[in-house]
């Protein structure tokens, strides 16, 4: 094992390959040449120096993407010292970036990557803006070894929860979110007059009005968590007056307007098993996925809960129990959600030239008969150990040795 | 919730005439009165069920996989069920006349699912403040509440876990309280009511909670605010409860005078202690549940399962000496300090050491996809050298839960002669593709994935969206 860490190229020979991009490849070799995937086929050459895994009977596929949950920014959901994912005491936190709240000592991460799940989405909470996501992958001592990308998006709230912070309505909410975009675009044209203070005052600090622009200017998605039908339709007509390049997160109507959302071009993430009605989202189903795939749209699933990330397995199964094509639904917690993040020119697929976060599988990564054989994080085989493994070590046989 | 929470004898006919029968009196019944004197409150019926048995036609499902949770996994199976009774399972099986013939081919048999600890009904969807009835969070011990005073019949949240296979759920108080109240044992069919949902002749639950939560809510309210307040708020009460107790077993062995006050919180809290109402604690912690079996010990009373119990794989080895079960997740963990060492081997580890392991829902997801719950647990162990055989597993969604509500005589397997909760899946209920395809209640055809006029749905749902879905 010490040797595989250490080691710079590895092969993993024999498998059934699933690079995404293109079709599976039976015994098939991928070469990982300092964390990076030098070479996906049937007839790789393997260099004498590499190091072999031997995955002849296994399944091989890129690291599972989550785009939800808060990943390093919470150790217990319950203990406010350990959360990290909401400021307080600002409606519009667009200049909110949580990254540097991330942790990456969090015992959730060990727990997480030893079951697949590679990346993660670092996403804000609360308030009508919440601020921006970071994209992490789940190896790393530091902040800056594990960040993929920062900011990916700026994450607004026109669900049921993110009313109360515009005052009540959900019209106060869009009218609120159309002033501020408004303002962050005067901000920019008149910054001198800003700074002499000849200006009316602005619906946001300058600080959270000068995050806005890139997304203002579409080098960043809005990432609008919305359920309610009308509300998807606030977020795709405050699009399409801004021209932004919208990432719809929840969606849990989506389907109904599955064509609409396709034809305006805008992803959706939803969380397949999630199809408990509320007042935010009646419609919600578990055939929402599929439906929406079937659409034409383009859809990452999710895992929302940060602890059981590792779950994100579950959901495509159950997605494609309802569904979804298993080619799909693999695609959904790949390569998709590296396109929806901007970073499929590096992830989402057994590629060359991508980063070499690779698992192997023992079969169907979807089932529950499946287990995750080894963890490749940047061409790192990350040790499948984590705080469960060293509880359960130690009280297998009982009583413990202390 | 994560942020809430033996039948009697006579019981035994109640599936072959559906006859309802009276649920357990909160005290003993004493002499009949003379006929010309009201009864008094305390004699007459309390809250009875008035569930009835649905017709449905025979049925025989032929050539299935039966997991019949009774330690036999039968190959290229059958299963006849008449009058809501099981009547054969095995190879060979005569169907009954007139039976309805079900080809299982490719298929799997499993008993009706039942989930020990829901809040479904309690915490009904939408899940607005005007249907949260889950906590009587007023005071910190609240025995005299009962949980089918809040359960509404109409959540949306029952036909879906109808769909996933569950048959009989108890529906609890949530665990903002020390002693939060009586649970409703209940048969999960469509019913204008709860009293028609009823199980017939189920004993009571008392739902009770360690730790965190009650400290938590009473902590800036008069308290208990730590542990060990929570602990003297037992035993206080359970101190009560007993002179309540005997002060009414003498009255009812002598009828001297007048009958004692009536207390509504005693009341529950004696049926504890005369073993009548069975003690379901919610608990975390190995230590914890520790001092809790000394309560029980304290007092005379056996807990019947503690839930949750995300550290009962350090103790397995005492609760299973106890023959106190453990109601569990498969892999929930984190939200709270109490559940920062949850594994995902908890369950293999409880059924290694002797104890009796469960898997419950706490959630209107998770009831949906017990058998998925536990496929996680039962290949967890697998994977760490402790071999659960599928019949094994089957019985953590079903036979054990039957035990911990004192039903398993009643329902929890597949044997000629249990009420008929059958559920026939598409394929390996472990499989995360396979869904229940129909679902037996009593011997009713409460639900047929391919056949709308078997999917029942509740009256919230109607005219509520565009094109409703089949799964809805």
């Amino acid at each position: 094992m010490i040797a595989l860490l250490l080691a710079q190229t590895i092969a993993v020979t024999g498998a059934t390959v699933y690079p995404v991009s293109g079709p599976k490849l039976a015994n098939a070799t991928v070469l990982i040449k300092d964390g990076k995937i030098a070479a996906v086929g049937a007839h790789v050459p393997i260099p004498a120096d590499a190091t072999r895994i031997d995955a002849r009977g296994t399944w091989v596929t890129p690291g599972l993407i989550d785009g939800a949950g808060q990943m390093g920014l919470v150790e217990i959901t319950m203990v406010s010292g350990t959360r990290e994912g909401t400021v307080k005491g600002d409606t519009i936190a667009a200049a909110f970036n949580v990254a540097e709240g991330i942790n990456p000592g969090s015992t959730l991460i060990p727990v997480t990557r030893m079951e697949g799940v590679t990346s993660t989405l670092a996403v804000p909470s609360g308030n009508l803006v919440s601020g921006q996501a970071v994209l992490i992958d789940l190896d790393g001592a530091t902040i800056e070894q594990m960040l993929v990308k920062s900011p990916v998006g700026i994450v607004a709230d026109l669900s049921e929860s993110g009313k109360e912070s515009a005052g009540g309505s959900r019209a106060a909410a869009a009218a609120r979110l159309r002033r501020v975009f408004r303002d962050a675009l005067e901000y920019e044209r008149r910054q001198a007059d800003y700074s002499r203070a000849q200006i009316e005052p602005l619906g946001a600090s300058a600080a959270d009005l000068a995050a806005l622009l890139p997304v203002l200017h579409g080098r960043e998605p809005l990432i609008a968590r919305a359920n309610r039908r009308s509300d998807l339709e606030t977020a795709l007509r405050l699009a399409k007056e801004f021209n932004l390049k919208l990432i719809l997160a929840g969606a849990a109507e989506g389907w109904e307007i599955a064509g609409e959302i396709a034809r305006a071009g805008v992803s959706v993430l939803v969380e397949p098993m999630n199809n408990i009605p509320s007042y935010d989202g009646l419609g919600i189903r578990l055939e929402n996925a599929a439906l929406l795939a079937q659409a034409g749209v383009h859809l990452a699933l999710l895992e929302t809960d940060t602890h059981n990330a590792r779950n994100l397995r579950q959901q495509a199964g159950n997605a494609v129990s309802y569904g979804l094509s298993w080619d799909q639904a693999l695609r959904a917690v790949t390569l998709t959600p590296a396109e929806i993040f901007g970073v499929a020119d590096r992830y989402g697929s057994l590629e060359p030239g991508k980063v070499a976060n690779i698992v192997v599988w023992s079969g169907d990564p979807f089932e529950f008969t499946t287990r995750v054989e080894h963890v490749l994080i940047r061409g790192r085989a990350v040790p499948l150990r984590s705080r469960q493994t060293e509880l359960f070590e130690r009280y297998k046989k009982l009583p413990p040795s202390y | 919730m994560r942020h809430a929470p033996a039948l009697l004898l006579a019981l035994t006919s109640a599936c072959a005439t559906g006859a309802a029968h009276p649920a357990t009196p909160a005290t003993p019944a004493p002499a009949p009165p003379p006929a010309a004197t009201p009864a008094p409150s305390g004699e007459r019926p309390q809250y009875p069920s008035t569930y009835q048995r649905h017709p449905n036609p025979p049925v025989v499902i032929r050539n299935a996989t039966i997991l019949t949770a009774t330690g036999r996994e039968i190959a290229n199976g059958a299963i006849a069920f008449k009058d809501g009774r099981i009547v054969a399972v095995g190879t060979q099986v005569d169907a009954p006349a007139g039976a309805v013939v079900v080809d299982g081919t490719g298929k799997f048999v499993t008993p009706g699912v039942i989930d020990d600890h829901s809040h479904i009904g309690v915490y009904a969807a939408p899940g607005t403040e005007a249907e949260s009835d889950g906590n009587e969070a007023t005071t910190p011990v609240t025995a005299e509440v009962w949980a089918e005073h809040s359960f509404w019949p109409q959540d949306p949240q029952i036909p879906l876990a109808i769909a996933g296979g569950v048959t009989t759920i108890q529906a609890l108080p949530g665990s903002a309280n020390l002693i939060g109240g009586r649970s409703a044992v209940l048969k999960l069919v469509p019913a204008r009511t709860v009293q028609e949902m009823k199980f017939p002749g189920a004993r009571y639950g008392l739902k009770m909670a360690c730790g965190e939560n009650p400290k938590r809510v009473y902590g800036t309210h008069g308290g208990p605010s730590t542990r060990m307040g929570n602990m003297a708020g037992y035993r206080n009460a359970f101190i009560l409860a007993d002179g309540y107790r005997r002060k009414w077993d003498k009255w009812n062995t002598d009828h001297q005078g007048d009958p004692p006050e009536r207390n509504l919180r005693l009341e529950s809290l004696a049926e504890v202690l005369r073993g009548n109402i069975l003690v379901q604690m919610h608990c975390y912690r190995a230590d914890e549940m520790a001092q809790m079996l000394d309560l029980g010990h304290e007092f005379g009373f056996q807990i019947r399962s503690f839930h949750h119990a995300v550290e009962a794989y350090k103790i397995a080895d005492l609760l299973a000496k106890e023959g106190t079960a453990v109601t569990l997740w498969a892999d929930w963990w984190g939200f709270k300090e109490e559940a920062m060492d949850g594994i995902p081997e908890n369950a293999a580890l409880n059924q290694q050491a002797g104890g009796r392991p469960l898997l419950h829902s706490d959630d209107p997801k998770g009831i949906q996809r017990l058998n998925q719950e536990a496929a996680k647990a039962m290949y967890a162990g697998q994977r760490a050298g402790i071999p659960i055989p599928r019949d094994q597993a089957v019985r953590w969604i079903t036979a054990n839960p039957a035990w911990v509500l004192g039903l398993d005589s009643i329902v929890g397997t597949l044997e000629p002669g249990k009420m008929a909760d059958v559920v026939l899946w598409s394929g390996d209920p472990f499989s995360v593709y396979t869904k229940a395809v129909q679902v037996y209640n009593d011997g009713w055809l409460v639900y047929d994935r391919s056949d709308p006029r078997h999917q029942p749905h509740s009256d919230f749902e109607l005219g509520q969206t565009l094109a409703p879905g089949s799964d809805r």
